[in-house]
């Protein structure tokens, strides 16, 4: 029997110490009525050679298309190291360390995490993880209602060129607690958010400003400005920034004068594979004087019975098995395994490899840019700084060229049109450090083939 | 036995409040719920200015495994609280209940109300029921 | 043993350099420019791989020791169901590329929600929530949607038993609920009178656990779902328990509307340290219109992703992309390798397992909390006798546990019964492992009655000695400062 250990004789002597006839015996309180008389709907067992052969037969339908789509998941080289330590038995197979003793090498690892990610964001404490970026967003809307205690409006601005998809789950996640979203456009020549939209608003009662750098449209958002409109106008600033990013761009921490005051993002581009979307892990780091308001798990050093150092869950009434409804969140299980890959890769890459990959990822965005840009009837959205993707509006329907261009092995960016509908027919592309010169050719190439 | 002082009013969750001569009333949490919470790392205290309700929520107190609400015995507004010494030592919650780990001081509203508050007898009863 | 913070091994300059382009220098403008690099590790490839490593050796799993932590089904994650989800082509799928590159991968997650709805006895599955927490969150939002999509705006109270997870009132919280306790009786099974008092008007709901987080399983079930469905609420099952009736009892038919499974219980994916979940949900035929998105749906021999245009009056999406897709897809291989007649063996050793252990402690002079019951897949020991009698309480015994090698169970849950240990021992462990636990459990309760200052001070034989939690939460240490 697959997975299941016990022999004829084994089961004998179980039921003779229950003193139960038999296994089904074991079931008699629940109700006949009740009995599930067939599982049809469920096939015959696979041995693991034929469930092998099965998904590589999957896997090869898929194939390996040539990926030049980011729009919040993007793709770089991971080493080897990493995953070869991640899926070992002790870390892949432990659970949540409830028992800190038998738990020190994950708590430890979460320790390291968080100092990395609070250095990395210039921020204070960090959390061990939350599901993924767009989820992060919502919690980091909820904690500044209950973080910023003067402010009874519970309304925030969030700006149009913020990935469309977070709104969407940050608006989702807090609907039963009333929260108020206000869209803020972004200026239609520079594709980045202008104080102007923001004066509006000023005077008024607002709990926070949310401002993604770099913005959907992978330009640079002039963060300054924002942080200063919102120190100067009580309201607290969430930012949400791709962490890669951070080895070139300021941290939110020194933004503006006061910097922001909760940082979220998507950790996915530290050792974490695109797979389809998931697992990724949403980062979440804050100012020390917000740390009771943050959701999820702390981890904290402390000392032993006999004075050594020690690693161990902390700030716990925070959370649901202790807070119950009144908890920071409903938040349990997060995201540990995608943290111990992020924390290994930091850590095998430091700041000068970060720095390299991304500066490598924003010079061959370029390259692809320029090399497109030179086929007739494609152009360039937005001429503004960016970091490693941009907006191309195309002389027709996106979404045809998007299929053309798969039917040719290559996956040729996000289709901006449903969301962003007054940009046109527009397309967000992405080239990462692992595309190379010959990859962009290739896209070339391909581009004008569908573009004739 | 926890201490449970004669001179104080209590209510059945846990606090008490005395009755200072300017007619203030003291609020904070007793001997016998500091000891059943255990060592206290965190304690929130209601902003001064705050306006309570008498049996809502007002304060928090926070030990490694528990949390939990402290309720006003009256209504009134908050005129002070202890956040300067317990922000720091929250400690003085379990050490000194009656004394230095106060919490927060109302001006009553409606000084009907402590009439509805447990004697230190009747609350003594309170306790001596919940250790069953 | 002990190993130092990756920090102290940190070296001005040095760097795993094979690992990363030695690019052109980046092009930003001064306004935007980082000023001070970030303090990470600058450490050799070797130094980074032998530190990770020896970190992996001071934990507890269940690839090296019985893990039998109660609620959370800690079963063995065959290592096929991680070697074919980390396929390549799998890792390389982008989330938003077009479904003609993606019809393997969107296959498997058809068949997926096809399974889970026969085993659960759903009529629609969406597989977007990313943990247990998240499919709670989505059932509850879906509830409050099917009220309102009726018009009957007061019902905006969730019941919930005394003994549940944390996560349920934490949820209804969250959702804009406000939460109605309701208690348990003695012999474990929810107070049905108490239930009727709660119902009423603003009844939105009632999430229970079946079996209860107490061990046993919810006798009145259908009285309860006549019950709720009358006063106009709909049930929801939380799936923390779903393995001890896998095959056995679907959800569907005990009347619940609503449910979420743990793929990292039920379904045999890793938990990883802490994650990742997956919490799947599915819904009977009330709530089809309310699932979160994206769903997979199939026309004619094709795969698609079902959005908003297709399911209107959907919660919304609650990730970023599809959920935890990787987790998926173990779980998916799992489902195929278990099989139609593996699938019903799970509940059926799950329980032997545990009313093995149950019977043979009860035999040893342990007290269970519900006597009188059959255990589900796991069950309570109260050591509130040893606390009165000895001074030696349940987490005194979890502690000395470790001692003799093996994961502590639940302690001090669920919250009503007194120094509570929760033991799920899972249907993948032999019986000897079941043994040697029992005998360490004996040897424990000779040793607190001959020298209980030796277990009160347990553990002795890992990393670190008992830890000073208090100390932890008022001098917050959360990141490591240079210098």
């Amino acid at each position: 029997m697959p997975f299941i250990p016990h022999t004829d004789n084994d089961v004998r002597e179980m039921l003779a110490a229950i003193g139960a006839p038999s296994i089904d015996a074991l079931f008699e309180e629940i109700p006949a009525a009740l009995r599930i008389k067939s599982l049809a709907g469920i096939p015959e067992a696979l041995t693991e050679m034929e469930v092998g052969r099965l998904m590589q037969q999957r896997a090869s339908r898929d194939g390996r298309p040539l990926n030049f789509l980011g729009a919040g998941a993007y793709e770089h080289h991971i080493p080897a190291a990493v995953w070869a330590i991640v899926t070992r038995g002790e870390f892949y197979s432990a659970y949540t360390p409830y028992q800190a003793e038998a738990s020190q090498g994950t708590l430890q690892l979460l320790y390291e995490y968080q100092t990395m990610m609070a250095s990395l964001t210039g921020m204070q404490v960090s959390n061990a993880s939350l599901y993924d970026g767009a989820s992060a967003l919502a919690e980091a809307c909820l904690m500044a209602v209950r973080a910023h205690r003067k402010s009874k409006s519970a309304r925030i601005l969030v700006p149009a060129a913020l990935n469309p998809t977070y709104v969407d789950v940050a608006r989702a996640i807090t609907e039963g607690q009333n929260l108020k979203f206000d869209v803020l456009p972004y200026d239609t020549k520079s594709g980045t958010q202008q104080a102007a939209a923001l004066d509006a608003y000023r005077g008024q009662d607002i709990t926070a400003v949310v401002v993604q750098q770099p913005n959907f449209f992978g330009l640079l958002e002039d963060v300054d400005a924002i942080a200063d409109w919102a120190a100067a106008n009580n309201a607290l600033l969430i930012a949400v920034v791709n962490p890669l990013s951070l080895a070139l761009l300021k941290p939110p921490g020194e933004w503006g004068t006061k910097g922001a005051d909760i940082v979220v993002g998507d950790g996915q581009p530290f050792g974490v594979p695109l797979s389809s979307g998931g697992p990724y892990f949403g980062f979440m780091t804050t100012r020390m004087e917000h740390v009771r308001q943050m959701p999820g798990r702390i981890i904290g050093r402390t000392v032993d019975l006999d004075g050594k150092p020690g690693f161990t869950l902390t700030l716990q009434a925070r959370e649901q098995h202790i807070r119950r409804s009144k908890a920071t969140s409903n938040i349990c299980t997060n995201q540990g395994l995608l943290v111990t890959a992020a924390t290994i890769h930091m850590s095998l890459l430091g700041s000068a490899g970060l720095e390299k990959v991304a500066a490598a990822s924003q010079t061959q965005t370029s390259a692809l840019v320029a090399a497109l840009t030179r086929i007739k009837g494609v152009k360039l959205a937005f001429s503004g700084p960016r970091f490693h993707e941009a907006v191309l509006q195309l002389d027709r329907k996106v979404s045809d060229v998007l299929e053309a261009l798969a039917k040719r092995g290559i996956v040729g960016g996000y289709d901006l049109s449903r969301q962003y509908p007054d940009l046109g027919n527009a397309l967000l592309v992405c080239a990462t450090e692992t595309r190379t010169d010959d990859d962009i050719a290739a896209y070339t190439a391909a581009m004008s083939e569908v573009m004739k | 036995m926890s201490s449970i002082p004669s001179n104080l009013k209590y209510l059945d969750s846990h606090e008490w409040a005395r009755v200072e001569s300017d007619g203030t009333v003291t609020i904070g949490i007793s001997d016998h719920a500091q000891g059943a919470l255990g060592d206290l790392v965190f304690v929130e205290v209601p902003e001064v200015g705050r306006a309570l309700t008498k049996g809502g929520a007002a304060a928090v107190v926070e030990s490694v495994k528990a949390a939990s609400d402290v309720y006003s015995p009256l209504s009134g507004e908050v005129i002070a609280n202890n956040s300067n010494a317990l922000s720091a030592t929250p400690e003085l919650v379990n050490s000194d209940p009656y004394g230095q780990g106060w919490l927060f001081k109302v001006k009553p509203s409606n000084s009907s109300e402590l009439g509805s508050l447990l004697d230190a007898k009747a609350y003594e009863k309170v306790v001596e029921e919940a250790g069953h | 043993m002990q190993e130092p913070l990756i920090f102290t091994h940190s070296r001005t300059g040095r760097s795993a350099a094979g690992q990363y382009p030695q690019a052109a220098a980046a092009e930003v403008p001064e306004k935007f420019r980082r000023k001070r690099r970030a303090e990470l590790p600058e450490v050799s490839e070797l130094q980074a791989v032998r530190h990770f490593t020896r970190l992996s050796q001071l934990n507890f799993s269940i690839d090296t020791h019985f893990y039998p932590l109660g609620s959370c089904t800690m079963k063995y994650n065959p290592r096929a169901c991680n070697q074919f989800a980390m396929l390549p082509e799998f890792l390389g799928r982008h989330p938003l590329a077009p479904d003609s590159v993606s019809q393997g991968f969107l296959g498997c997650m058809f068949e997926l929600q096809e399974m889970l709805k026969e085993v659960t006895g759903m009529k629609g599955v969406s597989l977007t929530p990313m943990a247990g927490a998240q499919g709670e969150f989505a059932g509850v939002a879906m509830i409050r949607a099917y009220h309102r999509a009726r018009g009957d705006m007061e019902r905006t109270e969730i019941i919930v038993p005394d003994a549940a997870h944390g996560t349920n009132p934490a949820t209804a919280t969250m959702c804009g609920c406000t939460v109605v306790e309701i208690p348990s009786l003695p012999n474990g099974d929810t107070d049905v009178e108490a239930l009727k008092q709660a119902l009423g008007p603003r009844t939105a709901g009632i999430m229970l656990t079946n079996p209860s987080t107490l061990g046993v399983f919810e006798r009145r079930i259908q009285e309860i779902a006549k019950l709720v469905h009358e006063a106009g609420g709909l049930l929801y099952y939380d799936g923390a328990n779903l393995n001890a009736i896998l095959g056995k009892v679907r959800p569907g038919t005990m009347g619940f509307d609503v449910i979420h499974m743990n793929l990292h219980k039920t379904f045999s994916t890793p938990h990883g340290g802490g994650g990742p979940g997956s919490g799947a949900v599915g819904v009977g035929e009330r709530l089809l219109p309310f699932l979160p998105i994206p769903i997979v749906g199939k026309d004619g021999d094709r795969y698609r992703w079902l959005d908003a245009t297709d399911v209107p009056q959907t919660i919304g999406r609650l990730s970023a992309f599809m959920g935890n897709a990787g987790v998926l897809l173990r779980a998916y291989v799992y489902m195929r390798m278990l099989g139609r007649a593996g699938m019903q063996r799970v509940a059926e050793y799950a329980a032997l397992n545990a009313n093995y252990m149950l019977a043979r402690l009860k035999q040893a002079g342990f007290d269970a909390a519900y006597p009188d019951r059959r255990a589900s897949h796991e069950f309570i020991i109260t050591l509130k006798r040893q606390a009165k009698q000895l001074g030696v309480n349940a987490m005194d015994f979890a502690k000395r546990l470790l001692d003799h090698g093996f994961h502590a169970p639940t302690t001090y849950f669920p919250l009503l019964v007194p120094e509570c240990l929760l033991i799920e021992p899972t249907e993948t462990e032999a019986k000897e492992e079941l043994d040697a636990f029992i005998e360490a459990m004996v040897a424990i309760q000779r040793e607190a009655e001959q020298d209980p200052a030796k277990v009160k001070g347990a553990p002795y034989t890992l990393p670190v000695r008992r830890l000073d939690d208090v100390r932890a939460a008022k001098q917050l240490d959360l990141t490591y400062q240079r210098g």
